[in-house]
């Protein structure tokens, strides 16, 4: 070591009881005569001084010998080599530490994996976006891996021309990048008469959020020159087994918020979820971002597809089915602390969850820790986005009894979050779509929380 | 062809060359129009006015027999079947076909809704028959065979005679008798457009009140104890670190349920049984699993059952698989597979040897 490399007055201010400037140049000063032994233990003695004050009252006391051997005994990654770089065959994974985060099927809630569900692990998310691999899956005949070189779109119907389009054409054309919710129309369904799952995963785990790239639907339309006046209605159908087809308002695709997208968080959709194009509809339930998506034909009146004649109805208390419900109404969800989950201790939390609207920007959201009785406003953090996910956070000390957390959202166009009682009272019990209700968790003395619904 | 022929013609080409430049001056060079070929191939969606509904027939008699073939081993001979998917056929009435409301719909205590309970709109049913069945073989059913499947679904529900036969020509009519063709409202403010001259209001009016809101609550539903760890352990659904660790309900709950396991427990990697894995993955392949699961029954029986029964019996299995039968395991008949010799060894020396996951 040469002399100019020896610290000196641009050392970064050591923190109370860690080295001066003095000791610092007495330990390089005696690493230099080759006593390595003299900088370890003085470092060790400093760390060791650094911790007893701070460890005074914490879930994390210091052990009886002196010190956490977590600091204490350098582990292998602290003393070793690292991996290389493009491990892994060039895509990156989790920690091996994070294989409890997964998306999972609810036991019992279908019979086959290729008509089913699995959920979104909530609990578990930070921020607003999804991360791909976890995204909620909902498929009615399977999912493909198709092969985008050799898939088509096609645009029939009310139009001067039908068209068809590469995948290569589609990405020449001008793109946008927007972030968006997509909630399956059944999400909360199992709630909707009584408490059934245990935690949020399964309770409100198909909702996930994205940043979708592709080209507006509006500009393929008119490529192909369609009857924007006639033309009231767009169906859309999958290239796959299923060919799922659903209702479109023209008037929703001419506001430009329709996408035709491939692109998912900065890489091409996943499978699951649409590989190479789906239809992204900002605000309307998931059924109707159709995957796989092959054509849209321009009509004059709606399809009554399948999902929108047989599923994705709504019975109300009268016996009519409601149709045609799409747009996703605004809701909330506290996903931490949530069912399912226990506190360590007594003390702060930071009370955590997501709310998003089918219609717009979240406005604001409250929240309650004694089941609806009074309501702090919590903090909505950045970005909040229209019809996207918004993350929001609440200070809070846990005093050890028993509370029941809720959180209540608002839209930008002043409708708020309805209780259960108020969405009941409306539309009974057997809706199984669109429960936007208040979620209440109970945290149990013993520190445990339960999925639990209010009188 | 006459010259006044010809000059609307060249009239015609004019246009057409225009529009194609119109669009050229924003996107030079991108799609190109879709022949009548490709579109006829595509465009197979049935409006309820029964736009796209392609000419032809299919009698009762007939979709019976496509019926017990192609569908019955989901839906049930009498399309009653509720194991894998929803029942498509009960519940309905003869009064409701005269008032095209289903009356059970009313009804809290009605267990079910079958798909002729809910469906007001009979190209509904040929449109998605159509399209999407049998599930394992979409859109290979013949014309005929999908009016057929229709009418034989429609005879089931008591909406058509036994000696029907379902046309082009008399669906409209058929329409008319639907059991809950008036049960459908758009009367609701959750359309994103003006189409439907829906509701302009929500249905609910929640208000913002931060004090004193409600009298002290009530649980009025809790999560009941067997459910607790019905969904698998739920501290190994949760990170390994964080403000709260998930609950070990495995256990029974305590005075303090902490028990999160300690952070450095990572959780044990399954063993690699790289023989399962490609018969499982010749499984999704030739959707075996629709029918049946690898540790439970679905339709037929599972994986694991049928090696219970026939350990060792690699040869006899690989018949099976190829030729289907109905007996050994039930009434339930499984369609003959049409899958590669070699794969269906693979698939019948797994489950011999143990169906291990």
């Amino acid at each position: 070591m040469k002399e100019d490399h020896i610290p000196s007055g641009r050392v970064l201010k050591a923190p109370e009881n860690f080295l001066s400037q003095e000791g610092i140049r007495t330990v390089f000063a005696e690493g230099k005569k080759g006593r390595r032994d003299f900088i370890r233990n003085a470092f060790a003695a400093a760390a060791a001084g650094a911790a007893m004050p701070m460890a005074m009252g914490q879930g994390n006391p210091v052990p009886t010998e002196g010190g956490d051997p977590n600091i204490l005994n350098l582990p292998e990654h602290a003393t070793g080599l690292g991996q290389g770089v493009a491990s892994d065959n060039g895509y990156g994974k989790p920690s091996k530490f994070e294989t409890n985060v997964q998306r999972r099927q609810s036991p019992g809630l279908t019979q086959t994996t290729q008509a089913s569900v699995s959920f979104a692990p909530l609990q578990s998310l930070f921020g607003i976006v999804t991360p791909s691999g976890l995204h909620f899956e909902r498929h009615h005949q399977g999912w493909w891996d198709i092969d985008p070189s050799k898939h088509r779109f096609m645009v029939n119907g009310m139009v001067k021309k039908p068209m068809v389009f590469t995948m290569d054409e589609i990405m020449r054309l001008p793109s946008v990048s927007r972030f968006h919710f997509i909630e399956c129309g059944a999400n909360t369904a199992v709630d909707w008469g009584n408490v059934a799952v245990p935690t949020v995963q399964y309770t409100h785990g198909m909702v996930s959020c994205s940043e979708f790239t592709g080209v507006p639907l509006i500009t393929l339309l008119e490529l192909a020159g369609a009857d924007l006046k006639n033309g009231k209605f767009v169906l859309a159908e999958g290239g796959d087994g299923s060919s799922m087809t659903r209702t479109i308002p023209m008037s929703l695709i001419t506001s430009g918020e329709v996408l035709v997208a491939y692109g998912q968080n900065g890489e091409m959709l996943r499978p699951e979820n649409g590989y190479p194009l789906r239809l992204v509809v900002p605000g309307v339930q998931g059924v109707s971002w159709v995957k796989y998506l092959r054509r849209v034909e321009v009509g004059d009146m709606p399809w009554a597809a399948k999902d929108e004649a047989i599923h994705y109805i709504d019975l109300q208390p009268d016996g009519l089915h409601r149709q045609y419900s799409s747009i996703q109404e605004c809701k909330s969800v506290v996903t931490t602390p949530s069912g399912g989950q226990v506190l360590l201790d007594k003390g702060f939390y930071n009370i955590t969850g997501l709310a998003w609207s089918g219609k717009g920007k979240i406005k604001r959201v409250d929240v309650s820790v004694d089941g609806g009785r009074n309501w702090r406003q919590a903090r909505l953090e950045t970005p909040v986005l229209s019809k996207c996910l918004t993350r929001f956070n609440l200070d809070w000390v846990w005093d050890g009894k028993p509370a029941i957390i809720q959180s209540r959202a608002q839209d930008e166009t002043g409708y708020v979050q309805p209780t259960y009682k108020q969405l009941r009272a409306v539309r009974g019990t057997r809706s199984i779509y669109h429960n936007n209700a208040i979620q209440s968790w109970l945290v149990q003395e013993n520190g445990e929380v339960k999925n639990v619904q209010l009188s | 062809m006459s010259s006044f022929r010809k000059v609307i013609l060249t009239t015609a080409l004019l246009a057409m060359a225009g529009m194609a430049m119109a669009q050229s001056e924003k996107y030079p060079g991108l799609g190109r129009v879709a022949t009548p070929k490709e579109v006829a191939k595509w465009d197979i969606d049935v409006r309820p006015d029964f736009k796209g509904l392609p000419a032809g027939s299919g009698s009762v008699a007939k979709g019976q027999d496509v019926w017990e073939g192609k569908c019955a081993h989901c839906h049930g001979i009498f399309g009653e079947s509720n194991e894998v998917f929803s029942p498509l056929v009960g519940g309905t009435t003869a009064e409701d076909i005269k008032t095209g409301r289903v009356a059970n719909l009313t009804r809290q205590d009605f267990p079910g809704r079958t798909t002729l309970m809910k469906v007001a709109t009979v190209s509904t049913l040929w449109d998605y028959i159509n399209r999407a069945m049998p599930w394992t073989n979409p859109k290979t059913l013949s014309t005929e065979e999908v009016y057929a499947v229709t009418a034989f679904l429609l005879n089931l529900g008591g909406i058509v005679p036994d000696d029907f036969t379902l046309s082009d020509k008399n669906i409209a009519e058929v329409q008319k008798r639907m059991p809950n063709r008036n049960g459908m409202t758009t009367a609701h403010a959750m359309w994103p457009g003006k189409e439907f001259g829906g509701a302009s209001r929500p249905d609910t009016a929640n208000t913002i009140c931060m004090k004193d809101c409600m009298p002290e609550p009530k649980l009025a539903s809790v999560l009941p104890e067997f459910a607790r760890n019905a969904h698998g352990n739920l501290a190994e659904q949760n990170r390994l670190v964080g403000q709260q660790h998930g609950a070990d309900t495995t256990r029974p709950e305590g005075k303090n349920t902490t028990t999160a396991p300690p952070a450095s427990a990572v959780p044990a990697p399954k063993a690699d049984n790289s023989e399962a894995k490609a018969a499982v993955a010749l499984l999704n392949k030739y959707s075996c699993t629709a029918c049946h699961g690898v540790d439970k029954k679905v339709v037929g029986p599972g994986f694991n059952e049928i090696a219970k029964k026939h350990p060792g019996k690699t040869d006899y299995l690989a018949g099976k698989i190829k030729a289907g039968g109905a007996g050994v395991w039930g009434p339930v008949p499984m369609p003959p597979q049409s899958l590669p010799e070699a794969d269906a060894k693979a698939i019948a020396a797994w489950i011999a040897k143990g169906a291990s996951k």
